[in-house]
């Protein structure tokens, strides 16, 4: 199942180092993190050894080697979201779900949470993303009702 | 498509032009169609149908073409004004019908020339 | 098909997210449910930049602007506006309390005071059509370059110009791409960064997104002048709508023979391959950025040989940002004469002489206008946070602007009449940067703000060189000391020298700028690390560690009637008392979260 995926993936690209990054983007983007066995996949079909692979996933912010989960949230401390208030919501999230922010899920696999840099809407700071969903200019008391629209 | 030459680019700007005038809001000519209750119960809409059908025949690109309320005038509707840029002042036209419009296109917009029979009298604006 | 209104819909990624995309939609229903479809078009268009009030909509050609605008207020405009003409005023910008408002865009201030070449098509057309683009006179300057200028006619053309880099260093366009044409070498490459990662900063994204065509055709004539045929846009993955956009354009130029073989019938050659960022700042760095589309860990190199000698796979490379590319066309086009009649200083002789032409700036923070603003060199600090931007938020007073983002400064409210360019800023101790600037009033911290982007660098610290990794992150744990409490008044001085080594001895620019927040903020808001580090106090309030929450306990009982909302907020437990009784907090407990002053409606909640 994912080694198909992953193919169909790899051959969108040139089969060389230089399509390394673009095919771990794109497992990422499907998956929301890159499976062990996705690693050992690229590493054989673009021909570039395990290591390196391993090198990038873990020296690139945008790849994770953990699921997240269904509903992945990502609050945005750019500097406009900071100077709004980004640091209040992420406390309150962590609160909310009683996870910390970076890497953990919470125990019905729902939600995960982490920081993100700018997404460049500074217009609508303090920016959320839930999923594929911005919510801009969030108050941390319109959280709960948030999350409940998720459940 | 075939690859563009330079003369494609001309071509593409020449179509494109009317488009792009009526967008930056600079056209040489603006004709408002009056279209209050009482112009569309009086065939505003088709007066508006056939000013369309005008630009798009005469195929001009420099002509702005817009709504706004009652006029005030009710019992001469349905009325247009038109504005040229070199010219002082808008002009109103009182009780049109698409063959109206057609008369006011050839003469007011093409010649600059104001048809009186259907202006409505404003003081100095007819003074030319 | 001759339409008389156009609906300009801003699609860019803020007005989406408010759902653009859904007004859209619900105008053209309602337009075929009027029978109006045929009069009336409606049209997709790329970032306005007054971002804050979207989803934005200006309606041509009468020139009417609607702001935050909802699904369920289309029928309403589509039957005054569109049908009796009568454009509604409940939609309009209101530029503050008691006063009308203003029905057309380009008597907003906002947009008033804007100059746009870099945006010049911002608004006005379709991005995802390249018919729109060159109507516009795109691609026109390329057929100049092309057919009437050699190239080392574009190259002096840029030269004279006096054009340079706006993605942070400025360093002079055309200098960079003389230097690339004299190296010898078959294979050359030129590279669009549109790894935009300063935070705070998106005029890139907005570029590319409102006129990917502009980039495309900049690059193209680069590309011309230096004897390249091989282009890369590297872009943050972070930005799906510019990706988006940026595929479909280069799509539609290959199409148009505007990239690949033969261009306008030439010998000339060059086209374009999209590379994603996958999210790490130092990948801004030329040297980083070209590891990272080789496929390797973004981590610059030492710069003894630049990249315009030996860059990607070892070739020659002119790395240039977007914004750079973007003004290309338009000096091609218009001459370098008109560019330098716009600006600041003289570069007939010195490329370094002044700064010409425009710059963007995303304007951000605690100022009334959010969104992104050109405006020429050399107009002050106080016209673009006044004058465009509307001011502070509440009345309030501002205390410092950032520009340059986490390598920028702060620079102090004395200096608002600071003329901006290149030059002006360096010699305050900030940088131009890639155009970020934040606004902060009373209520926000220099501390607190200097220890956030020093937080920022010291993650996105690639870790090759030790001032960079250790220094950033000894500098960071005395901001932290000081931030809960525990700094000492040497503590200043022992940053002030840790800086000082890590801008001096850092691999790359990242280290190299990374303490100047820092620097910046010890030299002109000294008072306030002092009020930390002597008393233990945060004047803003900002450092939670050093607040004092309590309740005022009569005016929780008389006012509030014991409303129980903070008790109920704590995490900590801490809030003790009955409901309709006054509450108190218990010190021992309270983490000083602030959750409490946040829901309390009474103001009885008192910081000191």
């Amino acid at each position: 199942m994912v080694s198909q995926i992953v193919d169909n993936f790899i051959k969108q690209h040139p089969k060389d180092q230089s399509s390394l990054i673009g095919v771990m983007l794109d497992v990422q983007n499907h998956f929301y993190y890159l499976p062990k066995e996705s690693l050992f996949q690229i590493s054989k079909e673009l021909k570039v050894p395990i290591s390196t692979v391993y090198n990038l996933a873990t020296f690139y912010k945008a790849f994770s080697l953990k699921p997240k989960g269904k509903h992945p949230i990502a609050v945005c401390t750019g500097t406009a979201c900071h100077v709004q208030g980004a640091t209040k919501l992420l406390e309150k999230f962590e609160r909310e779900l009683n996870i910390k922010n970076g890497g953990e899920t919470t125990p019905d696999k729902l939600f995960n949470l982490e920081s993100v840099r700018c997404l460049g809407c500074c217009g609508l700071a303090p920016v959320v993303t839930i999923g594929k969903d911005l919510h801009g200019k969030l108050p941390p008391n319109k959280i709960p009702k948030l999350l409940k629209q998720y459940k | 498509m075939a690859k563009i030459t330079i003369a494609d680019l001309e071509k593409i700007r020449e179509e494109s032009r009317r488009t792009l005038v009526l967008r930056e809001g600079a056209g040489r000519a603006k004709i408002t169609v009056h279209m209050g209750t009482c112009g569309i119960a009086a065939g505003a809409r088709d007066i508006m149908s056939a000013v369309l059908k005008e630009v798009e025949e005469r195929e001009l690109s420099d002509i702005i073409v817009t709504n706004s309320g009652c006029a005030g005038l009710c019992s001469k509707e349905p009325m247009i004004t038109v504005e040229l840029v070199n010219f002082p002042a808008p002009v109103k036209y009182i009780e049109m019908t698409p063959g109206k419009i057609k008369q006011i296109f050839d003469s007011h917009i093409m010649k600059e020339q104001i048809v009186k029979e259907y202006a409505l009298a404003i003081g100095s604006e007819m003074t030319h | 098909m001759a339409y008389r209104t156009y609906l300009m819909v801003c699609a860019g990624t803020g007005c989406v997210a408010n759902q653009s995309m859904k007004i859209k939609e619900a105008f053209e229903k309602e337009l075929e449910k009027r029978k109006l479809q045929n009069e009336v078009s409606v049209v997709t268009t790329g970032c306005n930049g007054f971002c804050g009030v979207g989803p934005i909509m200006v309606v041509q050609p009468d020139g009417i602007f609607y702001q935050l605008l909802k699904v369920s207020d289309i029928p309403l405009l589509v039957e005054e506006h569109l049908i009796k003409g009568r454009p509604v005023k409940k939609f309009m910008y209101i530029p503050g309390e008691k006063e009308p408002p203003i029905p057309k865009m380009r008597d907003i201030d906002f947009f008033k005071k804007q100059m746009l070449i870099a945006l010049r098509n911002r608004g006005l057309i379709d991005p995802e059509k390249i018919e729109e683009y060159i109507a516009r006179g795109g691609y026109s300057a390329l057929a100049k370059a092309l057919t009437e200028m050699t190239p080392d006619g574009v190259l002096d053309e840029i030269k004279k110009s006096g054009l340079r880099g706006r993605g942070g260093g400025g360093f002079p366009t055309g200098v960079k791409w003389e230097t690339m044409r004299k190296v010898p070498g078959d294979k050359r490459y030129v590279i669009c960064n549109a790894d935009e990662g300063d935070p705070g900063a998106f005029m890139d994204r907005s570029i590319i997104e409102s006129d990917p065509h502009a980039v495309i055709e900049g690059m193209l004539i680069g590309a011309y002048a230096m004897g390249s045929s091989d282009g890369y846009v590297y872009i943050r993955n972070e930005y799906p709508i510019a990706l988006e956009r940026l595929k479909k354009a280069t799509g539609q130029a290959r199409e148009f023979g505007l990239l690949g073989e033969n261009i306008f019938g030439t010998d000339f050659k060059f086209d374009i391959k999209i590379t994603r960022g996958a999210g790490a700042f130092v990948c801004g760095e030329s040297t980083a950025l070209m590891a990272s589309i080789e496929g390797r860990p973004g981590e610059p190199r030492a710069k003894y040989i630049h990249t315009v000698e030996k860059g990607l796979y070892d070739s020659p490379t002119c790395l240039n940002n977007v914004e750079t590319w973007a003004n290309v066309p338009q000096i091609i086009l218009k001459g370098a004469k008109w560019f330098t009649s716009i600006g600041t200083g003289d570069v007939t002789h010195d490329p370094w002489g002044g700064s010409k032409g425009t710059k963007v700036f995303s304007l951000t923070g605690k100022v009334v206008n959010t969104g992104l603003v050109e405006v020429p060199m050399g107009i002050t600090l106080k016209e673009i946070i006044f004058d465009i931007g509307g001011g502070i938020k509440d009345g309030k007073r501002i205390k410092t602007v950032q520009t340059g983002g986490p390598s920028g400064g702060f620079i102090p409210e004395s200096m608002l009449d600071l003329p901006v360019d290149y030059d002006e800023l360096t010699k305050v101790g900030s940088m131009m940067g890639s155009g970020g600037m934040i606004v902060a009033d009373e209520d926000n911290c220099v501390v607190d703000m200097a220890k956030y982007f020093l937080t920022f660098t010291q993650e996105e610290s690639c870790g090759k060189c030790t001032p960079c990794r250790e220094g950033t992150k000894r500098m960071l744990d005395i901001l932290e000391n000081i931030t809960v409490g525990k700094g000492t008044e040497e503590d200043l001085e022992l940053l002030e020298e840790l800086s000082n080594m890590v801008v001096e001895s850092s691999l790359c620019a990242l280290g190299g700028s990374a303490p100047n927040p820092v620097l910046t903020s010890l030299k002109y808001f000294r008072d306030e690390y002092l009020v930390h580090v002597r008393d233990k106090k945060c004047p803003a309030h900002a450092c939670r560690q050093l607040n004092v929450y309590t309740i005022e306990e009569e005016k929780c009982a008389t006012v509030g009637h014991g409303c129980d909302m903070c008790k109920k907020s704590c995490p900590d437990y801490a809030i003790m008392g009955e409901p309709k009784k006054a509450h108190y907090i218990d010190q021992m407990k309270c983490h000083k979260c602030g959750a409490c002053f946040d829901v309390c409606n009474f103001k009885a909640i008192k910081i000191e």
